[in-house]
Formats: structure tokens, C-alpha cells, sequence
């Protein structure tokens, strides 16, 4: 039992370094694909909400077809017409096509899958704003774009943070799926390790732990920038 | 678009899709079962019974699934061949195969998560309205079945339909350890065909399709159940 726990230190034989380069890239992919999703949520839950109807029409196809389809399946797919539209483009532009390194589309499809999740958590935030707050905005003179980033996203924050914070969760997990297509992250790097030394049960217990661990710290994390951004809030 | 493939393969994607419908029921609904007493002892059990379900839930909840299935697969699946004389037991044939790994990782997949709601759900229903009914007479359990089990499901039917979609989301990962369902059988059209597209295109159309449909039952389902009085 002792012999096998030292597969899980850092120095050869020990397999401990691979776990760690694996949770580092698993949180590099997380933080990427986290911030990509932020992005294309905040500006998807205002086109949704002020865009013009073709545009509504877009993204409400957006959320729900990607919200209907298991993420492994978007994985594959996003990947395998992500990077094949990429290098047609390039070569149309007379580049030659490139490889996209496994982080950069790893960042891509999973944000792109976030992006659907997000729009749909700002935008009820967004609704969640009483009018009366923009209205006040409008009328002191702002213009729309200083209402909506002097107003109404800090407005906002409090009541999106819950979903947010579940989010975060769901994308460090989702991180995991790359494996099936051969990133390298914790879950490959774990599957790795326990193949080329026969002990599964510990190298797979040793992953749950860690990606619990980081759950676990990022529950403490949100729990005090909620806190924080709740201050002078009544509470309900 | 090559679509001329699918003649050829529609039994084996016809047979992947039963084994998608049969991990879906069979884990949503042994999954719905186990949350009860996980969400039950979380208000009301004893300290140490509280404890472990609340461990359970935050377990599940915070690792990957897929971590989870492997590790119940690869790992657990690792310590029976060490037992004496297992391989001769009627056991051995269940134990070998896949597919009871992956009902047992979903379902405590599903149970992890929808305790947590039935966690809230159960303490969402108003004290008085078990006061009453224990003022009735009735024994603890007819209390649990005709009263607080009812109104607590009531509160969360609609989160339930998320859960079970959420769970059919998640059976494609049945496809890393050998099973071939509907998600495995595509793959397996596509390492034969050489088709990067049309399998996953078509299969993701058909997860689409049954989203569309739980969703549609469990909406009639909730319209046909009295609507949860406002507090």
C-alpha cells in the first residue's frame, strides 16, 4: 500500500509531477474557456436583450442547440469544424494551414459551449435590474453604452454571481472531457499514470481529490466575492 | 454531405439508441430513488447519517464524472479478479461486463445531485403542514409518503426535468469504457467511414430531439400536477 502511495510523489517513479502539469493545464484551459464564456455571454445576454429579432433568433438557436447536445459531442464536433474552417480560411488567404495547439482549441470549444450557459445566466441577471436604475441612468444624460457598463453590469454582478460560481464549477469539471479526444490535462495525465502503472484505483482516487480540491477553494473564493459584492445590498 | 452510410449502419445506431433510453430510465429512476434518503437525512436524519450524505453530494458534485466512472470502472473493476475465486462465481459474468459500471457511476451521479435539491426541497415544505399530519395520527412514514415527499417533489418537479436531461447528457461518456451507445455507435461509424461530420451531426440531432421530448413530458407532467401553493 506504502510502496503504491509513492507513485504519487513528485520525483521518478513517482508520477506526481505529471498529475500537477496536468492540473495546471486543466486550470490554464478552465481560466481560458471561463473567460471566453464571460465574454460571449455578457455580450449575448445584450443582444438578446436589445438586439435587433434576426439577432435574438441567432442566439436563442445559439443557447438552446448548444445547451440540448451533450458536451462531449459539441467537444468533437466544434473541434473537428473548428480547426478544418480555420485552415480553409488561411488557405484561402494564401497561409499555409497551421496545428492548433490542444490549450488554445481546448480554450475555444469549451468557451464557446460556456458562452451558451453564460447568456443565459446574465441575461436573467440583466432582467433581474430594476428598470427604474437604467431609466435614472438615461435621464442623468449617459449615453446607452455608459448605462450599461456604469449601471447596469455592476448592478448586475450580485445576482449573477450564484450562477457564475456554478459555472466556474461546471467548466473545471468539463476540462475532464478533453481527455477523450487526447488533450493533455489532469484527466488524461491521470489515465496516463495509471495505465503505465497498473494502479488505477489510486491514480483515478488521486485525480477526484485534487479536482475536488480545487472545487473546494473556489467555493471559498466565490463565497467572498459574493459577500464582498453583496455589501449594502438588503438582504432578502 | 455523405449521408449513403446510413442504411448500412441504422441497426447499429437503432441498438446504441436503446442502450442510450435504457442507461437514461435506469439511472434517472434509481437515481430520483437513492436522493430521497439523501436529501431525508440531510433535514432530518441523525448527525452522523447528515454528515455522510452531505459528504456524498459535495464528493460527487465537485469531481468530474468522468473521473468517477473511471474510477468505479478501472478502479474498483481493478480489486475483484484479486478475490479468490470470483472468476467462478455467478457473479463474475456481471462483474466482467461494462455496463453495470456505468449504471452504478450515473446513478450516483444522479443521486449526488438531485439530493442536494431534494435536500431544500424537503425543507421547503411548511412545518405546520407536518405538524398537522402528525397531529392526525399518522406514523412518520405515512407522513414522509403522503405529505412531505409530495409537496417537496411538487416544489422541484421543474428542476428535476434539468436533472434527468443533464443525465442524458452525460451517457455518452459510457462510450470510454466500452459501451456502445448511441454516441459509441457513432464513432464507430465514424472510425469506419472515415465521415468527420455526418455521424456526430446526426446523433447530435437525435440528443436534441430527445432533450425536446423530456422536456415536453415533464411539462404535461407538471401541468397535470396541482400547482405548489405560494407561501
Amino acid at each position: 500500500m506504502f510502496e503504491s502511495l509513492q507513485l504519487l510523489w513528485i520525483e521518478p517513479p513517482g508520477r506526481g509531477l505529471t498529475l500537477l502539469s496536468g492540473l495546471f493545464s486543466t486550470l490554464q484551459i478552465a481560466f481560458g474557456a471561463y473567460a471566453l464564456g464571460l465574454t460571449i455571454g455578457l455580450l449575448g445576454a445584450l443582444g438578446k436583450l436589445h438586439g435587433p429579432a434576426p439577432l435574438r433568433w441567432m442566439l436563442t438557436t445559439y443557447t438552446t442547440l448548444i445547451r440540448a447536445v451533450p458536451e462531449l459531442v459539441l467537444i468533437l464536433l466544434l473541434y473537428y469544424a473548428g480547426t478544418s474552417a480555420l485552415n480553409n480560411l488561411l488557405e484561402s488567404l494564401g497561409f499555409n494551414p497551421i496545428d492548433i495547439s490542444g490549450l488554445v482549441a481546448g480554450i475555444v470549444v469549451l468557451g464557446f459551449v460556456q458562452g451558451a450557459y453564460s447568456t443565459e445566466v446574465m441575461r436573467a441577471a440583466m432582467l433581474a435590474v430594476p428598470r427604474g436604475q437604467t431609466e435614472a441612468a438615461l435621464a442623468y444624460g449617459m449615453s446607452r453604452t455608459q448605462s450599461i457598463y456604469r449601471i447596469l453590469i455592476p448592478a448586475m454582478i450580485p445576482f449573477a454571481l450564484p450562477g457564475l460560481a456554478n459555472l466556474w464549477l461546471i467548466v473545471t469539471k468539463d476540462t475532464a472531457l478533453l481527455a477523450v479526444v487526447g488533450f493533455f490535462e489532469l484527466a488524461s495525465a491521470t489515465k496516463t499514470a495509471a495505465g503505465s502503472t497498473r494502479n488505477y484505483l489510486l491514480f483515478y482516487s488521486a485525480a477526484a481529490v485534487i479536482y475536488l480540491c480545487v472545487t473546494l477553494m473556489s467555493n471559498v473564493v466565490f463565497g467572498w466575492v459574493e459577500k464582498r459584492y453583496r455589501r449594502g445590498q438588503a438582504t432578502a | 454531405m455523405d449521408w449513403s452510410w446510413l442504411p448500412e449502419y441504422s441497426d447499429k445506431l437503432i441498438s446504441g439508441f436503446w442502450l442510450t433510453i435504457q442507461l437514461l430510465v435506469i439511472c434517472s429512476s434509481l437515481g430520483f430513488l437513492l436522493a430521497v434518503p439523501v436529501g431525508l437525512v440531510q433535514v432530518t436524519g441523525p448527525r452522523y447519517l447528515s454528515m455522510i450524505a452531505r459528504g456524498f453530494c459535495t464528493v460527487v458534485r465537485g469531481t468530474p464524472l468522468l473521473i468517477q466512472l473511471w474510477l468505479i470502472y478501472y478502479g474498483v473493476g481493478e480489486l475483484f479478479p484479486g478475490i479468490e475465486g470470483i472468476r467462478e462465481s455467478f457473479l463474475w459474468p456481471v462483474l466482467r461486463a461494462a455496463f453495470p459500471y456505468a449504471v452504478l457511476a450515473f446513478t450516483l451521479s444522479v443521486a449526488g445531485y438531485v439530493g442536494e435539491v431534494m435536500r431544500g426541497a424537503f425543507s421547503g415544505v411548511p412545518k405546520g403542514e407536518l405538524e398537522a399530519a402528525r397531529a392526525m395520527g399518522m406514523s412518520p412514514f405515512k407522513v414522509l409518503w403522503r405529505i412531505w415527499l409530495p409537496r417537496a417533489v411538487q416544489n422541484v418537479f421543474p428542476t428535476l426535468a434539468g436533472e434527468v436531461v443533464l443525465t442524458l447528457k452525460a451517457t455518452p461518456l459510457a462510450a470510454t469504457i466500452t459501451i456502445y451507445e448511441l454516441f459509441g455507435r457513432s464513432t464507430e461509424v465514424r472510425q469506419d467511414t472515415f465521415l468527420v461530420y455526418e455521424p456526430l451531426l446526426l446523433v447530435a440531432g437525435i440528443y436534441v430531439l430527445l432533450t425536446g421530448i423530456i422536456v415536453t413530458i415533464f411539462s404535461w407532467l407538471e401541468n397535470r400536477i396541482p400547482k405548489p401553493s405560494v407561501a
